[in-house]
């Protein structure tokens, strides 16, 4: 295999993962805004309605405020969406290897999943309206809040990880390839749904949903950071939450629902790759279901104040003794081991 | 303006904006997220009914008070009527004045509910918004049974109602009532036991007792504040007279009064049990007999054009206090018609309210009051293109002017 066709399978690969990324988050905000109705006593827009709508918004003028500065205002929707499509190849799709999956790790998407958030920020100061600055303010002190939460959640489980003996436990593949809820006592399993619990609760944040969506905070600043976004620079804004979304998901499934229907059924080679993904789709609409739509239908809107004690008050603690959950589990492992 | 940049910097809120339901324009003074101070200016959505008034006679302008507002139209209609009523001295039938008690309260059930989820909404919590618009749907149908709309009722007429309350409706009105007790413990539930709903209203858009009698509250806006007001107690009109209501204050249901907005929900919930039961007593107790005083529209006319002097009509609307006052100098139209809504009097508390609290709060806290700017519009000054504030010292000037001009 020369460099040239390893790097014309990347690419390849990329384009697909980002069309499917693209079109599987779409369907994910559907499926959402379908189950919302639904739990509302509405009927609900059509699943295909978000394409409906992004194909609306493509036709619409794209409008630059005076005051706002306008090459930042026009780049800050392509970084968003460009970088939720980046996280996306470094994430395992059921059993499909992800494309860039060995050149980039855990901290990386980390990092990765800030840059969505940092561009709408930078959209946002530079669209010259004070909704569109107290929202990214409001965006920013959210992003310092639920960080926290977010990396012990990663350390967490990267480090159990390692102590168990798994090489490199900060790659993606090795923490769906070894299911960390088959390597830990019933005190890690503790630990786990503790963090687990923190990684569903940081998931809304990152999507700004409500009850943490006070950078967009319809009611109060008519969309926040988005005010000024119309037309195609929207419709960018948008399929990046879309991407989002689906990222969001298919995180939560890597670090703590890795298991592929292959690995219980035998299935032709062909056959199970399609299986793989359908389930691991499935179990992405499941997590989506559970951290955004029954929490957005069943709660009303926090205060930014609010918001960050509830992260770096409750939900860091939750997090931290999740995290001594696993190391006392751990450290009996060990101790039995011995024994 | 470089100074006007720097903090406290301003954040413009309408004259529209998701937060406001109706046009009123408000410029805060923000210090981070926080309100330092803040202004308001009315007047967006004025539309001269008034105006329109004096020229139609009063059976005509009953039906334009009906469209001062989409949710007070009884209210208005009742006040206006009354005022003509006592300036022609019409004796209106016992039954009308029960018809119009029920109509009333049902208008109040609508309304409180209808403004609840209004509140949900402007916290966020959309599902409770789409919970509480679908139960107050069978208060519109019975709205409609009664009197064929379910905005712009055009029940009540000067004199008496249009329609009567025929037996077989009983059954659909105590069909309601009782789904609505049974709800109300849910509702209030809802509302008061919720963790988020709690942390958004509770000790949020204070309004102490005396900032609401200093700022002449009414209302649930001035109950909610521990300010013992309802004029169905203080001043009974129609049948309230014959019925026990008393003013329903926050203390009652949490054993204290902070004047919160926590404590404006409490207050609007348990009105809608009370409208319940004031219901149902006009029901068992409605007496026989005419609807109207003069059911002859012609014949009805011919007294009101003879009619001189001026009157009051007070009416406890939803919102408050509603207040027209009539003029007639036996001519057809009125010669003076002023509407002051419940609103008028509710807006300045405003200030208190939101001084001090977070963006976060505008939305609730503007809501909280219930405004209907609508029915507060009722004037604006516009001169060669640019808006000028008049000061209490202007006003008085002004109105020591027409004085002078009439007494000519």
């Amino acid at each position: 295999m020369t460099l040239v066709t390893t790097i014309g399978e990347i690419i390849l690969w990329t384009v697909i993962v980002s069309l499917f990324g693209l079109i599987a988050g779409l369907f994910l905000l559907g499926i959402d805004r379908k189950l919302a109705a639904h739990m509302q006593a509405r009927i609900g827009p059509p699943l295909r309605q978000p394409f409906i709508d992004i194909r609306k918004l493509l036709v619409k003028e794209n409008i630059v405020p005076e005051n706002a500065i306008p090459w930042l205002f026009n780049m800050a929707p392509v970084i968003a969406l460009v970088s939720s499509l980046v996280i996306l190849l470094y994430i395992p799709l059921g059993s499909l290897i992800s494309p860039l999956g060995m050149y980039g790790d855990l901290i990386l998407v980390m990092y990765l999943l800030t840059i969505p958030a940092l561009a709408m920020v930078a959209g946002g100061f530079a669209s010259g309206s004070p909704y569109a600055t107290v929202g990214a303010q409001r965006e920013m002190v959210t992003m310092i809040g639920y960080e926290f939460p977010l990396a012990i959640v990663v350390i967490g489980i990267a480090w159990r990880l390692w102590a168990a003996g798994v090489a490199h436990p900060f790659l993606l593949s090795s923490i769906a390839g070894n299911p960390v809820w088959g390597i830990v006592g019933p005190l890690g399993i503790a630990g786990l749904i503790l963090l687990l619990i923190v990684l569903a609760v940081v998931t809304p944040a990152e999507l700004s949903r409500i009850p943490f969506d006070t950078q967009e905070a319809e009611t109060e600043l008519a969309g926040g950071l988005l005010v000024e976004y119309s037309g195609r620079n929207l419709a960018l804004f948008s399929l990046s939450t879309a991407v989002k979304t689906l990222v969001m998901g298919a995180l939560a499934v890597a670090i703590f629902f890795p298991w592929n229907l292959s690995s219980f059924v035998a299935l032709p080679a062909g056959v199970a790759q399609v299986a793989d993904l359908l389930f691991f789709l499935a179990k992405v609409v499941l997590v989506m279901f559970i951290t955004v739509t029954l929490v957005r239908v069943g709660m009303a809107r926090f205060r930014i104040n609010q918001v960050v004690t509830v992260y770096w008050v409750y939900f860091a603690l939750i997090g931290l003794a999740g995290l001594l959950l696993l190391m006392a589990d751990s450290a009996l492992g060990t101790v039995a081991g011995v024994l | 303006m470089s100074e006007e940049k720097k903090s406290p910097y301003i954040i413009p809120i309408g004259p529209t904006h998701p937060a406001l339901k109706e046009p009123v324009m408000f410029t805060f003074r923000m210090d981070g997220e926080v309100i330092r101070d803040v202004d308001f200016a009315p007047g967006q959505t004025h539309r001269g009914i008034e105006w329109m008034g004096m020229r139609r006679n009063p059976v005509q302008i009953v039906h334009l008070t009906d469209r001062i507002c989409g949710i007070c139209g009884v209210s208005h209609t009742l006040a206006f009527s009354r005022a003509v009523e006592q300036v022609a001295g019409i004796e209106v039938p016992e039954r009308a004045d029960y018809i119009r008690t029920i109509i009333a309260e049902f208008e109040r059930i609508q309304s409180h509910l209808l403004w609840a989820g209004v509140a949900a909404h402007e916290l966020g919590f959309d599902s409770l918004l789409h919970l509480t618009w679908r139960v107050r749907e069978q208060s519109m149908d019975v709205i409609e049974n009664l009197t064929g709309n379910r905005v712009n009722y055009a029940l009540v007429q000067v004199g008496g109602v249009r329609r009567d309350i025929v037996p077989e409706q009983h059954r659909i009105i105590e069909d309601c009532l009782s789904t609505y007790e049974g709800l109300l413990g849910k509702l209030l539930d809802l509302f008061l036991h919720d963790k988020t709903i709690a942390m958004r209203c509770r000790n949020v858009g204070l309004l102490s007792k005396d900032d609401a009698l200093k700022l002449c509250t009414v209302g649930p806006t001035a109950r909610a504040s521990g300010v013992n007001v309802d004029l169905r107690q203080d001043y009974p009109y129609c049948a309230y007279g014959d019925l026990d209501v008393r003013a329903i204050l926050p203390d009652q249901h949490l054993g204290e009064t902070r004047g919160d907005v926590y404590d404006r929900i409490v207050v609007r919930l348990l009105e809608v049990g009370q409208s319940c039961g004031i219901v149902r007593q006009c029901l068992s107790e409605m007496p026989s007999g005419e609807i109207t005083a003069e059911p002859k529209l012609a014949k009805l006319l011919a007294i009101c054009k003879k009619a001189r002097g001026e009157a009051i009509g007070r009416v406890e609307a939803p919102r408050g206090e509603c207040f027209h006052y009539v003029v007639m100098e036996g001519k057809e139209a009125p010669t003076a018609w002023k509407v002051k809504a419940s609103s008028y009097s509710n807006l300045m508390s405003w200030i208190p309210m939101l001084r001090g609290e977070q963006i976060a709060d505008i939305p609730i806290v503007v809501a909280s009051i219930d405004p209907c700017l609508s029915c507060t519009d009722r004037v604006a000054v516009v001169r060669s293109g640019s808006r000028s504030i008049l000061t209490k010292d202007d006003l008085h000037r002004l109105s020591v002017e027409k004085t002078r001009r009439l007494q000519q």
